[in-house]
């Protein structure tokens, strides 16, 4: 097995008293697609938020390629290589579906301070924010707002602006959230396609996409590990079984 | 050329043959204007294209002006480029060291914090002998304009300095406008609408509100130097927080990040206060009764109203 | 010796005076999320209250219980009229509007006693001095002044901690969405607690009428103080701001002892320290 690119250990994070994530260890690997399951509060988004350094720890380690980044602001464990979604859909609403992507691919140029061109012509932001674009499925149209995407596309837009980014690392959040039957088999087809080539964590719900996915898949409850392991171990968890798959929480 | 440049470029005309009515006066007036405009393009910058609302502007404002008055010998003059450089650069300077303390707090603690540190300058120039004092200072002799020999202007010729401000306000609209469209600009645009997802996109945040900052300092600085060099005299007065209040005002008022809002907010709002002060000595009751109704029943301000009137004519608003 | 009890003395007095001011001033940011510019003003006409007041009746002590009466209608008055239509508005409309109060309170001042600066004469009870030390005397009415302040921050106190309002205070202060969810009337809470604060303002303007004199702009001036005091303290927090102000009060009064020309800048000065080491205020809760 390949050394892990993103690696966090005994990652915590108090909210006054109480431990939202507790103790928490799971690594990434390039070409892998590990999933992240839990019932509601479970702690998923915190740990994705204290991965990404939207949060920061109350104790434990993060680990980019072998570096410390725990206590990196979010932007610069961005310019390391990871990207990430979120939970509920967080675009530019007033910009272009095109100017998104193109201002996402934009913060990996040096020119990104430049105060004398004209944006919109930039070569070489244009052209990775169409391959994202491209990628995610949303070539046609990118002249419309943003804000007046439907939900799915919408969806599909916040997945290109983290690809505009070209991370290593993708942690997604619930990327299936309220899309329709067509539009969630795009995705799928989408996420299949980056795992060969990403490491990405995905937080989902839709346990037919997740177990069709994944290559591993890390159970949580109550902000802690509870089982960890490819998706027939999960499925023959006795502990799983009875803590989550047992409450019908689809 | 787009239908949209229409009106402003009528505007300029116009203003551009303004002093051939040989109405001293107003040419003064409308001089002083055009020196507020700048004011407060440089403060939309931050209120309107950044999201930072910034109640201490005139801090800078006054620092540019301070800067010619102290440069200026008593009996001589002082030089126009070298002195508007140094103003500028002094305004930025400041305006980066009070950002590199503002920027740690945002909302209505940036409100708040704002204020009072150009109150802090206030003192300094209020308080010590740094600048005379509450009496203020004046520049006895109007800089000197000249290059290499040749003279191009003279600051105690009102028309000529109408033309020099005028000339300064293109400037710095079509430097704006372009900074607005650069990267530079556009990661501005994407803090102001989601300064979260713009770090997490890989955006040092802090560093490009700290630019744009000092920046919208250096530009005010500019609008300072303007002002001394026009009225040749300068008091603490002008970096009062009246002074940012009422800039502030111009450019919500004129419609913030809108290209033409904060000049059309100078006009207006400098327009008004001649039309009201002659008719009653409280105008200002009526000012502010009038921004309260505004704020109550017409929440976006003049420049929204506008867009709303010609979306009606036209059919259909220009996105901004 | 003496003089430096004195300066502690005065550090005191000024610092009590502003924990009046500011403390209504950041329950109204904490609770409302509200920035309101005009806060400064209540402070102004609780003073020019007791100037118009104190003359037409003759004792000061009638004038500020009268005064305090009217400013409470005041701000039950204005939280209807206009604040509860910006609670949900951003900032800057708050700003204009709150802006837009001031030209207006400054201009009816104005127009109703004139642009002169007015004595207050002291209560005749509290004209004297007492002795300190062997040299030195202290005005009681400062004293006095103190004493009153301090008496209302333990009835801050007492409200804040022990009765239902409180309570309300305690949960809006730390979250905003909290006070609904405790299934209270919100606007009530809001209504009472702007009231509080314009009280508190206009007490404070009244209580040092005697000391600062009466003129123009004085509302101004403490409302960015106010501010300062605000930043210091933590927005929302009552006893965020008790600490400010004492600071403040120290800051500016032995900055005029030891580097007088420079006195109106060391409160600025303490502020900028506190943003370098606790941008989001001594009390604030993280």
């Amino acid at each position: 097995m390949s050394d892990p690119i993103l690696e966090a250990a005994g990652l915590t994070r108090r909210f006054g008293g109480l431990a939202a994530c507790d103790g928490v260890a799971i690594a990434l690997r390039r070409g892998e697609l590990h999933a992240l399951l839990g019932p509601n509060g479970a702690g998923k988004s915190t740990l994705i938020n204290l991965l990404s350094g939207d949060l920061k720890p109350t104790s434990g380690s993060i680990r980019m390629k072998g570096e410390e980044i725990a206590q990196l602001p979010p932007e610069r464990r961005s310019l390391r290589g990871i990207g990430r979604s979120y939970q509920k859909t967080n675009i530019f609403g007033g910009f272009t579906v095109f100017e998104n992507a193109r201002l996402a691919a934009q913060s990996r140029d040096p020119r990104s301070w430049a105060i004398g061109s004209d944006a919109g012509r930039d070569p070489v932001s244009r052209e990775r924010a169409q391959r994202a674009l491209g990628l995610a499925g949303l070539d046609a149209g990118t002249e419309r707002k943003a804000g007046a995407l439907s939900h799915g596309e919408q969806r599909q837009l916040e997945i290109a602006m983290v690809l505009a980014t070209e991370p290593e690392v993708l942690l997604l959040d619930e990327p299936l959230a309220g899309m329709g039957a067509e539009e969630s088999a795009r995705m799928v087809a989408l996420l299949k396609r980056l795992a060969g080539t990403h490491a990405i964590l995905l937080v989902e719900h839709d346990m037919d996409a997740v177990f069709a996915l994944a290559d591993r898949i890390t159970v949580m409850v109550n902000g802690q590990v509870l089982e960890s392991g490819p998706p027939a171990q999960i499925r023959a968890s006795e502990r799983v079984q009875r803590a989550y798959l047992g409450h019908g929480d689809g | 050329m787009p239908r949209r440049h229409l009106a402003p470029l009528a505007a300029l005309l116009l203003v551009a043959l303004f002093p051939l009515s040989g109405a001293t006066f107003y040419v003064e007036l409308t001089t002083k204007i055009m020196i507020m405009a700048i004011f407060a393009l440089s403060l939309d910058l931050l209120v309107g294209w950044t999201g930072l609302v910034s109640f201490g502007h005139a801090a800078y404002f006054g620092v540019g002006a301070y800067t010619l008055a102290l440069l200026s010998p008593k009996a001589a003059a002082a030089g126009m480029w070298s002195s508007l450089a140094l103003a500028i650069a002094v305004a930025a300077v400041c305006a980066l060291v009070v950002g590199i303390f503002v920027l740690r707090t945002r909302g209505i603690y940036f409100i708040m914090v704002t204020l009072a540190f150009a109150q802090m300058f206030y003192f300094v120039f209020h308080d010590t002998d740094v600048g005379g004092g509450s009496d203020g200072r004046y520049v006895n002799v109007k800089p000197d304009a000249s290059i290499l020999g040749f003279t191009p202007f003279d600051f105690d010729r009102p028309v000529h300095v109408y033309y020099v401000v005028l000339a300064m306000l293109v400037l710095v609209f079509l430097f704006l406008q372009r900074v607005l469209r650069s990267p530079f600009g556009r990661a501005l645009s994407g803090i102001r609408a989601n300064e979260q997802r713009m770090r997490a996109l890989g955006f040092p945040v802090m560093a490009y509100k700290l630019a744009a900052f000092t920046l919208a300092g250096g530009l005010a600085g500019l609008a300072g130097w303007l002002l001394a060099a026009q009225s040749g005299f300068v008091n603490p007065e002008i970096l009062s927080w009246h002074q940012s209040g009422n800039v502030l005002l111009m450019v919500i008022l004129g419609g913030a990040g809108t290209p033409y809002g904060p000049i059309a907010g100078a006009f207006a709002l400098t327009l008004l206060h001649e039309l009201f002060s002659t008719l009653t000595t409280h105008w200002q009751l009526w000012l502010g009764i009038s921004i309260v109704l505004i704020v109550l029943f017409m929440p976006g301000g003049l420049g929204h109203l506008v867009r709303r009137v010609r979306a009606s004519l036209f059919g259909g608003g220009r996105d901004v | 010796m003496s003089v430096f009890a004195i300066q502690l003395l005065n550090a005191l007095q000024y610092g009590l005076l502003l924990f009046l001011v500011a403390s209504g001033l950041t329950l109204i940011f904490g609770i409302m999320g509200i920035i309101n510019l005009a806060h400064g003003s209540f402070y102004m006409i609780g003073a020019y209250m007791a100037f118009a007041l104190s003359t037409l009746t003759g004792s000061l002590a009638v004038a500020m219980v009268l005064g305090v009466a009217l400013s409470v209608v005041l701000g039950l008055f204005l939280e209807w009229a206009l604040f509860s239509h910006l609670y949900r508005r951003d900032h800057l409309e708050q700003v204009l509007l709150t802006y837009g109060l001031i030209l207006i309170f400054e201009e009816l001042r104005s127009l109703a006693v004139g642009n002169d600066v007015h004595g207050v004469p002291v209560p005749s009870a509290f004209g004297g001095s007492i002795a300190l030390g062997d040299t030195m005397t202290y005005p009681v009415y400062r004293l006095v002044m103190s004493v009153v302040c301090l008496a209302i921050a333990a009835g801050m106190y007492l409200l804040i901690q022990r009765t239902r309002l409180g309570m309300m205070i305690r949960a809006g202060a730390s979250n905003r969405e909290m006070v609904g969810v405790l299934g209270v009337n919100v606007n009530l809470v809001f209504r009472l607690v702007f009231a509080l604060g314009v009280a508190l303002a206009a007490f404070a303007g009244m209580l040092a009428a005697p000391v600062s004199s009466v003129y123009p702009g004085m509302g101004q001036q403490v409302l960015i103080i106010c501010f300062v005091v605000v930043v210091i303290g933590g927005i929302g927090s009552v006893w965020g701001a008790l600490a400010a102000s004492l600071l403040i009060g120290l800051a500016d009064t032995f900055g005029k002892v030891f580097f007088p020309d420079y006195a109106g800048i060391a409160v600025y000065l303490l502020m900028a320290a506190i943003l370098l080491w606790r941008p989001e205020g001594l009390f604030r809760r993280a």
